[in-house]
């Protein structure tokens, strides 16, 4: 049963991911996009997960951990580059 | 002694004076004559054996694969050079102590000195043609020190490099003449390619290898017409001159063409070449001889006239004839360095050259007019004086020369040079010394000490005992060089001064009265010689090479002109040519792989990198746009590797993408936001269709490779059978890194802690120079907002901090065996650092960073060299991992390996590159303005009394 909850996930962030792709290359100015990316980030983290749960293994999970944690600095950095054009003052 | 003793001794005393200059001049020369003493009694304890007939060998493999051996021989022509360079050698430094003056670094001159000698001695002893194409090239680089010893006088540089570009040209030709002559024997060995004089002279490749070789020994014998270095090479110390060209340099030409005569010789080829040169240079060198007003150019172009007549010798292919060229190589030797030397005093005691301002000194420096008159009337072919006798051996031979048909031709041109050969030596003696006191020297002159006379004076009374006694003084030593030469057969040595009435007396005194009355009338001579119009030799030469500078200034400027793009282009091109020529003749095997399916999300992954792709295309010109859509590549990737059963490449591309955007954030900062439209439109559609055809090309190329198997079997199974039992490690990535591949490891973080410290340098440079003042008067263009450090973002990074770090920590602990590893830890803790930079500024950073970033990557490379150099300790390899097991109550059992501490080394190492390199950059956009007390821009201590804030609303 939970191979269908797993397919339906995956259907749900594949498409996820595609609108996240659509969003960045046709959003007006950079801010849009750039939480695109950071959305796009957070959807991979997903599908990583539910990979190593179809394959039933753990490996993918620090993969996820670490995605999770530095993904959220590089948007901090975009979001630092475009509020104050400098990101280390 | 051995013979790698001799040849090594020089090179290894070479450093003495260099060192004993400290304890004085006196040290330092005694320090150089020992070292040449030492080789000089070593090869004479030699003599015996070899004057008997025997061959002494000393071989060596060294690269035996290549043909290349360090085998060195000892028979009587390189008994007699050897000796030549180291007892004129020990003449020299006795001499150079006492001509060169206080201001002169004496200890580098000896030093090159001997450099140059043990280069020669090499070149005389090797017994492999590749060893003494090695001391060759020696020669040509420690000649050019040394005659470019004065460095400050530009006739000094432009000399040495003029001497350099002839003779190391004429090298790189004999280089090619040497592989010939190996290739058509099979072997490199000397004293085998000389068994073979048949299978040599019937090769179609003889003529090429001779001329390859006879322009390597032309160029460095100073033969017509290469004949210009020589006079120019002038410009260095007298003693360098006097070792360089009458006893060592100019004669390596000469030796080798003895040398090489037992198989090169007898041809007509040889005849015409060889014998033709050496007859055109010995005329055309006495000729300008008589007509140079500089001692030291008549000297020189004398040198000129004497090699070249030594080289017809050589080229007469005669045993006889190749006899009196190995007597007149000794007695020129000797007339010729004395004749130096006294030039060297006329010009120390009198501070000047020119002929034209000298004469009458044969009164104020009696001894100097002896010494210099001996060897002058030697150099003229007076009797009962050395030159004599071999310049007699040398008309009779060319009596019995028949050159293209004509008797008298080859007579009739050497008794010509004779006769101007004469005809300068008188001059040297007549112009100088004799005629009236003048007192218009420059200096007033006066016989000097024994230190400058002894030498020449010692090689004149040779130039005497040789004259009077040849037989008794050189006889057994000249008849053992000579069969050297002549190689098989026995040739008789006989020099006697009167002959009877023989051609060559008649030529001899034809000679001499010539030169006498051609002396008389040399004033008048000169006078229509500097109106005549004459090829200038240096003139030719300077435009050669200023020709040759622009042609491959153009060719690199062309290729090289600093426009990414064309090198870009250029490679693109070369590569496509390559892949084109390898498909077109290549062969390809049919695919032996099925394709795998496809599902749904690598699907959906190959459209967002695709899409990605095609969107920096669109949107290259807006770079922060630009910047965004790599961040989906790079993502993308990550998730390929992770598909692809690749962890570690995924957190490793992962963390670098992270710290990349970092970097490229704070380059853009400085930066134009939007790429502006440079190239022609013509342009951009060839950089398109360019860079289509190399992206279809690279495509199609993987597309093949996937289909097919590997032609050789690949390494991986290897690394999968070795990694647990080898490494002790069961992540089989991290095993290679930190042991299999340990070496390229530990190279990789020392040149990322380089190119780290160079950033750093780079920025240091910038930042104190005029740039500075701009970047602190930069004006924002975009409008800036309020929160320079903003509370929730320091709050939210001061919490990350630890847990990053403890991620970091985990990642490094585990990845022997599990994903993870050094790199990656050091990634992580560097990016948990730079969030702390982003949060609360550079400057409140910096001052809480007290380990500088230099010390850390400096301590990376030292743990992990130290690890690696643990192993030598039990007797194993440098970087050979140890690990074991241990079991402590009440843990697990676990296991402890040499491969963490050099993983440590690792993490160091990045965590200090990185932070350095972030550190650099974002130093350009510091302003001295903004230190804040606090950690973010509101202080949340704020008391009763009202709001306080620092920072940049301060």
């Amino acid at each position: 049963m939970i191979i269908y909850a797993i397919y339906f996930a995956f259907t749900c962030f594949g498409a996820a991911l595609l609108m996240n792709l659509w969003m960045i290359a046709t959003a007006e100015g950079i801010g849009d996009r750039v939480l695109a990316l950071d959305t796009m980030v957070i959807n991979s983290i997903a599908i990583l997960i539910l990979y190593g749960l179809t394959q039933g293994t753990e490996i993918f999970f620090e993969a996820a951990m670490i995605i999770a944690m530095l993904g959220f600095v590089s948007t901090v950095a975009y979001a630092r580059f475009m509020l104050r054009g400098n990101i280390i003052e | 002694m051995s013979l790698f003793l001799i040849a090594a001794l020089p090179f290894l005393g070479a450093v003495f004076p260099a060192l004993l200059i400290r304890a004085g001049r006196n040290a330092s020369s005694m320090a150089a004559g020992s070292v040449t003493l030492l080789a000089l009694v070593g090869l004479l304890i030699n003599a015996p054996a070899v004057i008997r007939g025997e061959v002494i060998t000393a071989r060596l493999d060294w690269l035996p694969w290549l043909g290349l051996n360090a085998n060195f021989f000892l028979d009587g022509l390189g008994l007699l050079f050897a000796g030549l360079i180291l007892g004129i050698g020990l003449l020299i430094i006795l001499y150079a102590r006492f001509y060169l003056s206080r201001e002169d670094p004496m200890g580098q001159f000896y030093t090159y000195l001997l450099l140059f000698q043990g280069a020669m001695v090499g070149i005389v002893l090797s017994d492999n043609i590749l060893l003494l194409l090695v001391f060759w090239e020696l020669t040509s680089l420690s000649s050019f020190l040394l005659i470019g010893y004065w460095k400050h006088l530009p006739e000094g540089r432009q000399g040495a490099r003029m001497a350099l570009a002839v003779t190391g040209s004429g090298g790189l030709a004999m280089i090619g003449g040497m592989l010939i002559l190996g290739n058509i024997v099979g072997s490199y060995d000397l004293t085998v390619i000389l068994q073979n004089k048949e299978l040599i002279q019937s090769s179609p490749l003889y003529l090429p290898a001779l001329i390859l070789i006879l322009l390597g020994c032309f160029t460095k014998s100073a033969q017509f017409p290469f004949h210009f270095w020589l006079p120019h090479a002038m410009a260095a110390p007298t003693p360098v001159s006097a070792y360089l060209h009458s006893a060592t340099m100019v004669k390596a030409g000469l030796f080798l063409m003895a040398r090489m005569w037992p198989v090169l010789a007898g041809t007509s080829e040889w005849f015409y070449i060889v014998a033709t040169t050496g007859l055109v240079t010995m005329l055309l060198g006495a000729v300008i001889a008589l007509f140079k007003d500089d001692l030291k150019a008549l000297l020189a172009f004398s040198t000129v006239s004497h090699l070249g007549l030594i080289t017809m010798l050589l080229g007469f292919g005669t045993k006889v004839a190749a006899m009196a060229a190995v007597f007149h190589i000794v007695n020129h030797a000797t007339f010729k360095a004395a004749l130096f030397m006294t030039a060297g005093i006329v010009d120390h005691e009198t501070h000047t050259r020119d002929i034209k301002k000298l004469g009458g000194l044969r009164h104020l420096m009696p001894l100097t007019f002896t010494i210099a008159t001996i060897a002058s009337l030697s150099m003229a072919g007076i009797p009962p004086f050395n030159g004599f006798l071999s310049k007699e051996k040398m008309l009779e031979e060319t009596v019995h020369t028949v050159w293209m048909g004509s008797h008298y031709l080859v007579p009739a041109l050497a008794v010509l040079a004779a006769l101007f050969s004469a005809a300068y030596s008188f001059r040297y003696i007549w112009h100088v010394f004799m005629g009236p006191v003048r007192h218009s020297y420059p200096a007033h002159p006066h016989d000097p000490g024994p230190g400058l006379w002894l030498a020449p004076g010692f090689l004149v009374t040779l130039v005497v005992l040789i004259g009077l006694f040849p037989n008794t003084m050189v006889g057994p030593l000249v008849e053992t060089a000579g069969n050297a030469v002549i190689g098989g057969g026995h040739e008789h040595f006989h020099a006697k001064i009167w002959h009877g009435f023989t051609p060559a007396l008649y030529m001899s005194m034809i000679a001499t009265v010539g030169g006498i009355a051609l002396l008389m009338s040399q004033r008048r001579l000169a006078a229509v010689w500097d109106a005549a119009r004459r090829p200038e030799a240096k003139e030719i030469f300077d435009a050669l090479i200023a020709a040759v500078t622009r042609a491959s200034q153009w060719f690199t400027d062309a290729l090289h002109n600093g426009a990414l793009t064309r090198y870009a282009a250029i490679f693109v091109v070369f590569t496509l040519a390559l892949a084109g020529y390898a498909y077109s003749t290549g062969t390809m095997a049919a695919p032996t792989r099925e394709m795998l399916p496809v599902s749904a999300m690598p699907i959906v992954g190959w459209i967002c990198i695709m899409g990605a792709t095609a969107c920096v295309v669109a949107f290259h010109r807006n770079r922060l746009l630009a910047l965004v859509l790599m961040g989906i590549v790079g993502l993308v990737v990550s998730m390929g590797f992770n598909y692809l059963s690749a962890p570690d490449l995924a957190l490793t591309q992962i963390s670098v993408e992270v710290v990349t955007i970092v970097l490229l954030l704070l380059a853009l900062n400085f930066m134009p936001k939007e790429t502006p439209v440079e190239s022609t439109p013509a342009r951009r559609i060839r950089d398109v269709v360019l860079s289509v055809t190399a992206g279809l090309g690279v495509g199609g190329l993987i597309y093949a490779l996937l289909g097919r198997d590997f032609s050789a079997p690949s390494i991986a199974d290897y690394h999968l059978e070795n990694s647990y039992s080898g490494g002790g490690g069961t992540n089989v990535v991290n095993v290679i890194l930190v042991d299999f591949r340990g070496f390229d490891t530990f190279g990789e973080i020392t040149v990322l802690g380089i190119a780290a410290v160079v950033i750093y340098a780079l920025t240091e440079a910038i930042l104190s120079s005029r740039v500075r003042a701009r970047l602190l008067n930069r004006v924002m263009d975009t409008p800036q907002a309020g929160d320079a450090h903003p509370l929730m973002m320091v709050v939210a990074t001061r919490v990350m901090m630890p847990i990053a770090l403890m991620v970091a920590a985990y990642i490094f602990f585990r990845g022997h065996n599990l994903p993870g590893g050094g790199f990656i830890a050091g990634l992580i803790a560097a990016i948990a650092v730079i969030m702390q930079y982003m949060a609360s500024g550079f400057g409140w950073a910096a001052e809480r960073q007290r380990i500088p970033y230099h010390g850390i990557i400096g301590s990376g490379v030292l743990v992990a060299a130290v690890t690696g150099m643990g192993a030598w300790f039990n007797g194993l390899p440098f970087l050979t991992s140890a690990f074991g097991y241990v079991h402590i109550e009440p843990l697990e059992e676990f296991e402890l390996a040499t491969a963490a501490l050099f993983d440590l080394g690792v993490f160091l190492a990045v965590v200090g590159a990185v932070m350095l390199a972030l550190e650099s950059l974002a130093r350009f956009a510091w302003q001295p303005g903004i230190i804040p007390e606090h950690p973010m821009d509101i202080n949340p201590e704020r008391d009763e009394d009202g709001p306080q804030t620092s920072g940049q609303e301060a």
